[in-house]
């Protein structure tokens, strides 16, 4: 249980989407124009990565890792297919975004007018991959495991969009340099968010 | 409707435009995941801007190739497996030959798939243009691309670490020996932030027709 809530601590603060490793920075650059875009957006991407990183996480484990496949028979104990991962990870995201669309369409049409316009721009954010291959990368050892950190993973990229949102909405009366309007300032406030997120570190529950 | 030779102006536009006036990370906003992350030293930049170079020219002509075929509503799946295609070719490339270069770059390389200045290009250009005039531009993006990342790795390993692709420029110098120290700070994340956002500053106090009215 606490190993849990350390991956889930972790995932939030310290090895941030946005501010540690820059993932899903298009969509956070352009969708944080307002606090309630951004709160959409962000629960979206929460609800996309606690769902594709578990199904990633047994295409991992029971199909593409090297010695997985002995399930259906020890002749494959040699085989590795990891080399096919980004195009098996990439198509279950795809798949996966657009079932989702479809089941909340069908189910929550009020849930479909809130989250509905982010679904299809989440498939090519980087964001989700990115989660997908940090979970190969760091070979969490459970089920659980990996989707404890999809869902924090997620959770940090949401702190991380709703905060930019509100500072750009109040930076709005502030008199920013001319040449430093829009973009260049969003950058530099980014990274001061990532500095003061960097005080995180360390923490261990 | 008259054939241009390959070289012409309008086609050396689509070379030089994507260098400044509407360069992809810091005008059209694409592909910044990657440029950041891997810029803390110049040898993974250089190597990154090539797989994107490879990438999206051949992909760029791909989809060009083939874009009377797609249909529209399922493209951005064609997209994607095309991008994830080349993606994989050039991992295993990397991982043959600079096998340490690779495991720095880790997930980034992956990354190029959902780099949106590959599916950025294709929707906006190759869709819609023949495969020559699709070549160009996919060279030109990925130039304008890896300039940014080349000068934004350039400052952050002088300043952070005192070398420029492991050598040590700043001792060779005697910098050191005036009192400099490296500054540690550029070699964390935020700082690639700050330093695109003054790269960013510059090219528009500049260049001002870039300036954006909020």
């Amino acid at each position: 249980m606490q190993e849990l809530a350390n991956i889930f601590i972790k995932s939030i603060f310290i090895d941030n989407m946005v501010f540690a490793y820059f993932l899903g920075m298009c969509s956070y650059l352009a969708i944080s124009k307002t606090v309630k875009t951004s709160v959409g957006m962000g629960a979206a991407v929460i609800f996309v990565l606690g769902i594709t990183i578990p199904f990633n996480y047994l295409l991992e484990n029971y199909i593409l890792k090297e010695g997985a496949l002995v399930w259906i028979s020890n002749d494959f104990i040699n085989v590795d297919l990891s080399f096919l991962s980004f195009i098996m990870f990439i198509a279950v995201i795809a798949s996966i975004v657009q079932l989702v669309e479809m089941v909340i369409e069908k189910f929550s049409p009020s849930l479909y007018s809130s989250l509905g316009i982010f679904l299809p721009l989440i498939a090519v954010n980087c964001a989700i991959l990115g989660g997908s291959l940090f979970m190969q990368e760091r070979g969490y050892t459970s089920i659980i495991e990996a989707t404890v950190f999809g869902l924090g993973s997620g959770v940090g990229w949401f702190l991380a969009i709703v905060g930019i949102a509100a500072i750009r909405e109040k930076i709005r009366y502030s008199n920013v340099p001319p040449a430093l309007r829009g973009l260049g300032i969003t950058y530099i406030i980014t990274g001061l968010m990532g500095i003061a997120f960097m005080s995180f570190m360390g923490i261990k529950l | 409707m008259s054939k241009d030779s390959f070289l012409s102006k309008k086609n050396k536009m689509l070379l030089s435009d994507p260098l400044d006036d509407n360069n992809p990370i810091t005008v059209q906003v694409l592909g910044i995941c990657s440029a950041l992350a891997i810029t803390v030293q110049l040898k993974p930049a250089v190597v990154m801007a090539l797989s994107v170079l490879v990438v999206l020219s051949v992909a760029n002509v791909v989809v060009s190739l083939m874009r009377k075929m797609i249909p529209s509503r399922i493209r951005i799946i064609v997209f994607l497996v095309v991008i994830a295609t080349l993606v994989i070719l050039v991992d295993q490339v990397l991982k043959a030959f600079v096998y340490d270069v690779s495991k720095e770059l880790s997930v980034f390389v992956g990354l190029i798939i959902t780099n949106c200045i590959i599916c950025g290009r294709l929707e906006a250009f190759a869709m819609a243009n023949p495969p020559g005039k699709a070549f160009l531009d996919g060279l030109g993006n990925s130039f304008g691309y890896g300039v940014i990342l080349i000068i934004v790795a350039f400052f952050r390993e002088l300043l952070g670490a005192g070398t420029l692709f492991g050598y040590p420029v700043l001792e060779k110098l005697g910098v050191y020996d005036l009192g400099y120290e490296n500054n540690g700070m550029m070699i964390l994340p935020p700082m690639a932030l700050v330093t695109v956002g003054v790269l960013i500053w510059w090219q528009r106090a500049r260049n001002e027709k870039l300036i954006e009215n909020e």
